[in-house]
């Protein structure tokens, strides 16, 4: 029995794991200064964020074609549901964040730039509050991915490094 | 129970047992602290003195009081839309499709700077233009423009503490003078800048004003050729008498007359900097004899009160630029994006109330 992820689900997961990490460290720090790096880190905030929905499209569709390697059966019920739990989220937050950026952008009535003289079309009508409601959400979601993935490298380390299992192995570059 | 069960003994060397947990389930802890330490300290939230967007808003706040829904900066205007058409100078210095020729729909917005939304006219002494350009490829262009020829501070942190030196004292009202003398004296860039700007003779009304976009930009051209640039909107409104002050709303009343009898019309005009010119300190006004290009024609067709009009939820970012102008030096740009992105999320989750400037208020009285 294979019990790794496949090279392509191990290439995704890690590649997209440093995108995401980037991301959210671009994010808080953008919104967080007014010196001149604010136009380089939006400049990259932008596309970047559009470049991991497409990834997180190619990685879903990888993922329904081909099942992960089955959780150690010597692991509790809880833990199992729990890494079953988590890694919805993950997938859930890897959609949303992106989506909640480019509709807010829309709402505001604010071009989607990618870079110079390349936009994409807005998703959502403008509107003001529908704005304030998205801005805010993208902060909460951001959140939420920063604190599950630390949950999810911590639970990662606790298979590598104390129960070593093969869990850490399977998904290992 | 020192032996592994069969399938785990197939997986790898099995669970670690005794101290040494201790000691790797701390190294994990430790791992997971530090990286949400590295995203708190990004995040500004163990550096609370940092300079942020959050914090220039505030200082907004605190010297003009709260208005809800209103910009915490210029927050009493009125919309404005037309077109602008290149004359054909434009493409040579860039790129931009806004100067490409054809007629291009702009919405905008004339305002006082002051940050409160129902002060008299006659209490700001600047005023400003702010514009969008849509261009039918969907390049957009936003700029926002005062009435003034320098701005009066260096950079945001310079914008920051000029805003402390004149917080209105709660008692009298009125800034401190002590404080306000302080500030002009440890800086005197500002002080030379409002000497600039009070020379500067002032304008009859927001129709022949000039404004000017004070901050420097590169603009490049098809061949890549790059130019810093700053532009002003020059009137073809000729200078009438400043009409004594009729009533709160005089210049938006004159300006809602004005616009009822006909189009008005500004020049856009770029100025190229010269050699070893400033362009990363808009308090720093470049000689006259540099060369100026006009490069298109504004025209302003209609106003409309903010209420109903197209631009109260509109934020006019100077980074909201098409391909052919970027930023250069200026650490303004950037800041003024950060500091409206910060202003915009405030206002827009705020219920709006009614603009003191009311276009139907004006010509009902004009027909009655
Ligand atoms: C931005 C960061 C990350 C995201 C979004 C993420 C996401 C995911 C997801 C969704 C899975 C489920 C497998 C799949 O369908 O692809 C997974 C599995 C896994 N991840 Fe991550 N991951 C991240 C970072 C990390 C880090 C930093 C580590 C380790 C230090 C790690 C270790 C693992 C391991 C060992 C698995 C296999 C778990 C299993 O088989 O149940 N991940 N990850
Ligand atoms: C995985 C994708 C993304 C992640 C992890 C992410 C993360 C973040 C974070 C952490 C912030 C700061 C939130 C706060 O502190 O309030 C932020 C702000 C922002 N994000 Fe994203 N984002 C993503 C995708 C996008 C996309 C695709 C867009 C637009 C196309 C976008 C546009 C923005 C904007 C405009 C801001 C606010 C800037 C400001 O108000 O000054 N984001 N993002
Ligand atoms: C760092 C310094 C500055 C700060 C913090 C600042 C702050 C602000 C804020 C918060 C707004 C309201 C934005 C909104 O809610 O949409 C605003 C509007 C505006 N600012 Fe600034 N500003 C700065 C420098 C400048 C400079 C150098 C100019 C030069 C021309 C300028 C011109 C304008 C104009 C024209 C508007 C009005 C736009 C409109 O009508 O919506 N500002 N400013």
């Amino acid at each position: 029995m294979n019990a790794r992820f496949t090279g392509m689900a191990r290439l995704l997961h890690w590649l997209m794991a440093v995108l995401i990490l980037t991301m959210l460290f671009i994010g808080v720090g953008m919104v967080s200064t007014v010196s001149a790096r604010y136009q380089l880190l939006v400049g990259i905030h932008r596309p970047l964020g559009i470049a991991i929905l497409v990834l997180a499209f190619i990685r879903l569709a990888w993922r329904l074609g081909h099942p992960p390697p089955p959780l150690p059966a010597d692991l509790p019920a809880v833990q199992q549901a729990l890494a079953k739990l988590s890694h919805y989220l993950l997938y859930f937050l890897m959609f949303a964040l992106p989506l909640v950026g480019w509709g807010m952008l829309s709402a505001q009535d604010y071009p989607v730039q990618l870079w110079p003289g390349v936009h994409l079309p807005p998703i959502l009508p403008a509107s003001p509050m529908l704005y304030a409601v998205l801005r805010s959400a993208h902060g909460l979601l951001a959140y939420l991915f920063f604190a599950t993935i630390l949950a999810h490298l911590a639970a990662a380390l606790m298979h590598g490094l104390v129960r070593r299992d093969r869990v850490f192995a399977s998904m290992a570059p | 129970m020192s032996h592994h069960l069969p399938h785990e003994a197939q997986d790898g060397p099995g669970p670690v047992r005794g101290p040494a947990v201790i000691v790797r389930l701390a190294a994990i802890g430790a791992v997971v602290l530090t990286a949400a330490a590295g995203f708190a300290y990004t995040g500004g939230w163990l550096t609370p003195g940092r300079l942020s967007p959050e914090r220039v808003v505030d200082a907004l706040e605190a010297n003009n009081g709260q208005h809800p829904g209103f910009r915490r900066n210029h927050a009493k205007g009125i919309c404005i839309a037309g077109t602008f058409t290149g004359n054909g100078a434009g493409p040579t210095l860039s790129k931009a499709s806004v100067f490409a020729g054809a007629e291009v729909p702009v919405i905008g917005r004339l305002a006082l700077a002051a940050g409160r939304p129902a002060v008299p006219d006659e209490t700001s002494p600047v005023w400003s233009m702010a514009l969008r350009f849509l261009p039918a490829d969907g390049d957009e262009w936003r700029t926002g423009m005062n009435n003034i020829p320098v701005f009066p501070v260096r950079n945001v942190e310079e914008f920051a503490g000029f805003l402390a030196a004149t917080r209105p004292d709660p008692a009298t009202g009125k800034p401190d003078p002590a404080a306000v003398q302080a500030f002009l004296t440890a800086h005197p860039a500002t002080a030379a800048a409002l000497q600039t700007i009070k020379a500067a003779p002032p304008a009859a009304s927001f129709a022949t004003a000039t404004y000017s976009g004070l901050n420097t930009f590169r603009f490049v051209n098809a061949e890549g050729e790059e130019a810093a640039v700053r532009w002003s909107m020059v009137p073809e409104q000729t200078e009438t008498e400043r009409p004594a002050p009729s009533g709160p709303n005089y210049l938006f009343d004159e300006l809602i007359e004005a616009v009822g009898q006909g189009q008005l019309r500004w020049h856009l005009v770029v100025t190229l900097a010269g050699p070893g010119d400033v362009t990363a300190d808009p308090t720093v006004a470049w000689p006259p004899d540099r060369q100026r290009v006009e490069v298109g024609t504004l025209t302003v067709a209609s106003v409309e009160g903010e209420d109903t009009g197209s631009c109260r939820d509109v934020t006019f970012d100077p980074l909201v630029l098409p391909a052919g102008i970027e930023p250069a030096d200026d650490p303004f740009p950037a800041a003024r994006s950060a500091a409206y992105a910060e202003g915009l999320r405030r206002r827009d989750g705020e219920a709006k109330r009614p603009s003191a400037v009311q276009v139907s208020a004006v010509r009902a009285g004009e027909s009655g």
